[in-house]
């Protein structure tokens, strides 16, 4: 795994591969946006009493106010106006609601992380959590979350939750479940000649638990810590949805499609994939450091 | 080695009293009528019949046979790894299980069994961790016993960084480094290659001339029986039983080339007359 990531992320291995995949999108995108806003051109130019030559129509189609798909150049021009030209502070500005949705993301994976270890260090000692726990743990991630956020929105608004605590819950619900899975496999990993070794010093269930099981689940805790927090991002843009909150990559979304807005709602969509990755990048490199602490060749 | 360490080694007895360790010549481990059947699906295996043996203080038994004899299930049983089905094991008077609570013996793996995320230094030390010394003097035993099997200066490597050779060494400090009057060792250098199991084998005789353990020794070579051992069981398959008990002839100062030496011949051939009465009777 380290070799190919390591591979990855120098950069003479990186540019050539990324910007190949790059530019196809960007032409496929440009293709598409003809495609699909082409009737609505040439509908519009109709209703004016113009007709439009080809190269024309393409041009149109490129430069839409409220196109079916937007071109990249203009999700690009609206990205960078309303983050780079307008005020963090201002309600308009795309920076300002990416940290309202990190704060809450980040807030929401390390409740689900927590919560995630609990149970796997509950699962792998006690035998009863084992079985009974495991069915409930699965059986919450096949209700769609779609369906429960505005539930539990209105129940936390009940009891006065409002705002940062109640998206951050619903995130922890998605992400909890990673970390579990991840977690119970790590604290199940010692080989049996490293579980006698502390057995012949007569080691505690503490003890086991802290200097052996703990350390051996790390490599897995990460990796199921990097699958959990971009599912907690995903929790934290729905749980935005249903609460008409005036702030967060969700609101914007949502506003932007009641105003038919579509250039704001792409420049939102990039603005949380690069939150996403950001985040992704910054637990992989949480994983190098600790790792490599812990004596791994990476 | 330092004289003051050589003293500390030598001195297993004044240090080890609390550990259980007795007066050379006592009995250290009574093993009597013992047997152990495994239930499985369809039949019961007789992985032990009837083991009598005693091994008093200071001497070296290797317990040899071919596999599936039982030989390390033996000593899993003086470890309370395994529980027996039959008879009684003593471990200095008490039940392995309170032997194990008193931390009597150290225990060597098949495997080195390190702790990939420690370092040298931190696998060494971690019984002493798990036993609650403090940090100052858990390195310091631990630097002395790496100094003994000759890894002085390896303290920060991490297992990975090690030969086989080396991290197998490591383990025979890591079961030293609290200073156990009984020292037991399944097959401890079987995955090593001739001349590391060599040069291993001449490590563990001036290891044991320094500190006079009572050593058990499980192991599948001849060669390494009649070398290291003041006794030779030789045990036999289905059911696990013992075949023939051999007091070694040789004299105390042994080297590599005393294996060729006519009296080591001759129990090597014991040794293998043994195993192949064993083999005919199944």
């Amino acid at each position: 795994m380290s070799d190919i990531a390591i591979s990855f992320m120098s950069p003479r291995g990186r540019v050539l591969p990324v910007a190949t995949i790059v530019a196809a999108i960007v032409v496929l995108w440009y293709a598409l946006a003809v495609l699909l806003n082409w009737p609505q051109v040439t509908a519009m130019m109709a209703n004016n009493g113009q007709t439009g030559t080809t190269p024309e129509i393409i041009g149109a189609t490129w430069s839409m106010e409220r196109p079916v798909l937007p071109s990249p150049h203009q999700v690009i021009a609206e990205f960078w106006k309303t983050t780079f030209e307008v005020a963090p502070s201002s309600k308009r500005s795309l920076l300002y609601h990416a940290w309202i949705t990190a704060s809450a993301t980040m807030l929401g994976f390390a409740f689900g992380a927590i919560l995630g270890m609990l149970l796997a260090a509950g699962i792998v000692h006690v035998r009863t959590l084992d079985r009974s726990l495991m069915p409930w743990i699965i059986a919450s991630q096949t209700v769609p979350i779609l369906a429960i956020a505005p539930m539990i929105i209105v129940i936390l608004g009940a009891v006065g939750m409002v705002g940062l605590v109640p998206k951050a819950i619903i995130s922890m619900y998605l992400c909890f479940f990673p970390v579990t899975i991840g977690m119970v496999k790590g604290l199940r990993s010692p080989d049996v000649l490293q579980l006698d070794l502390m057995r012949t010093y007569s080691a505690g269930d503490w003890q086991v638990f802290w200097k052996l099981r703990l350390p051996a689940s790390i490599p897995f805790l990460f990796a199921s810590m990097k699958v959990a927090i971009a599912i907690s991002l995903v929790g934290t843009i729905v749980g935005e949805l249903p609460t008409g909150a005036s702030g967060g990559i969700g609101a914007r979304l949502l506003s932007g499609s009641y105003y038919g807005q579509t250039v704001q709602i792409w420049s939102a969509l990039l603005m949380a994939a690069l939150l996403g990755s950001v985040l992704v990048y910054a637990m992989g490199g949480i994983e190098r450091l600790t790792l490599r602490k812990m004596g791994a060749r990476v | 080695m330092p004289s003051d360490g050589d003293a500390r080694l030598a001195g297993v007895s004044a240090a080890g009293t609390d550990l259980g360790a007795s007066v050379a010549g006592d009995v250290v481990i009574d093993i009597r009528n013992l047997s152990l059947t495994f239930q499985t699906a369809d039949t019961p295996v007789h992985a032990l019949s009837d083991i009598d043996l005693q091994v008093n203080a200071g001497e070296f038994v290797s317990l040899i046979g071919p596999s599936g004899c039982g030989k390390t299930t033996l000593m899993r049983i003086v470890a309370d790894l395994e529980q027996p089905t039959g008879g009684t094991a003593l471990v200095n008077g008490m039940t392995p299980q309170e032997a194990r609570r008193k931390r009597a013996y150290g225990y060597v793996f098949q495997a080195p069994a390190l702790y990939p995320w420690r370092n040298v230094l931190g696998n060494v030390t971690l019984p002493h961790e798990i036993f609650g010394l403090s940090k100052d003097e858990r390195e310091q035993k631990a630097k002395r016993y790496l100094e003994l099997v000759g890894l002085a200066g390896f303290e920060k490597k991490f297992p990975w960084q090690l030969s086989g050779g080396m991290q197998q060494r490591v383990s025979i400090a890591r079961a030293l480094s609290f200073d156990p009057a009984i020292l037991l060792m399944d097959e401890p250098f079987g995955a090593l290659d001739e001349i590391t199991r060599d040069r291993m084998n001449e490590e563990l005789l001036s290891i044991w001339r320094k500190t006079r353990k009572t050593v058990i020794f499980v192991t599948h070579s001849i060669d390494e029986a009649v070398l290291l051992s003041t006794r030779i069981v030789v045990m036999s398959a289905r059911p696990g039983r013992i075949i023939d008990v051999i007091d070694s002839t040789l004299p105390p100062d042994r080297s590599i080339e005393t294996r060729e030496s006519p009296a080591a011949l001759a129990l090597a051939h014991r040794v293998r007359e043994g195993l192949k009465a064993g083999h005919s009777y199944d």
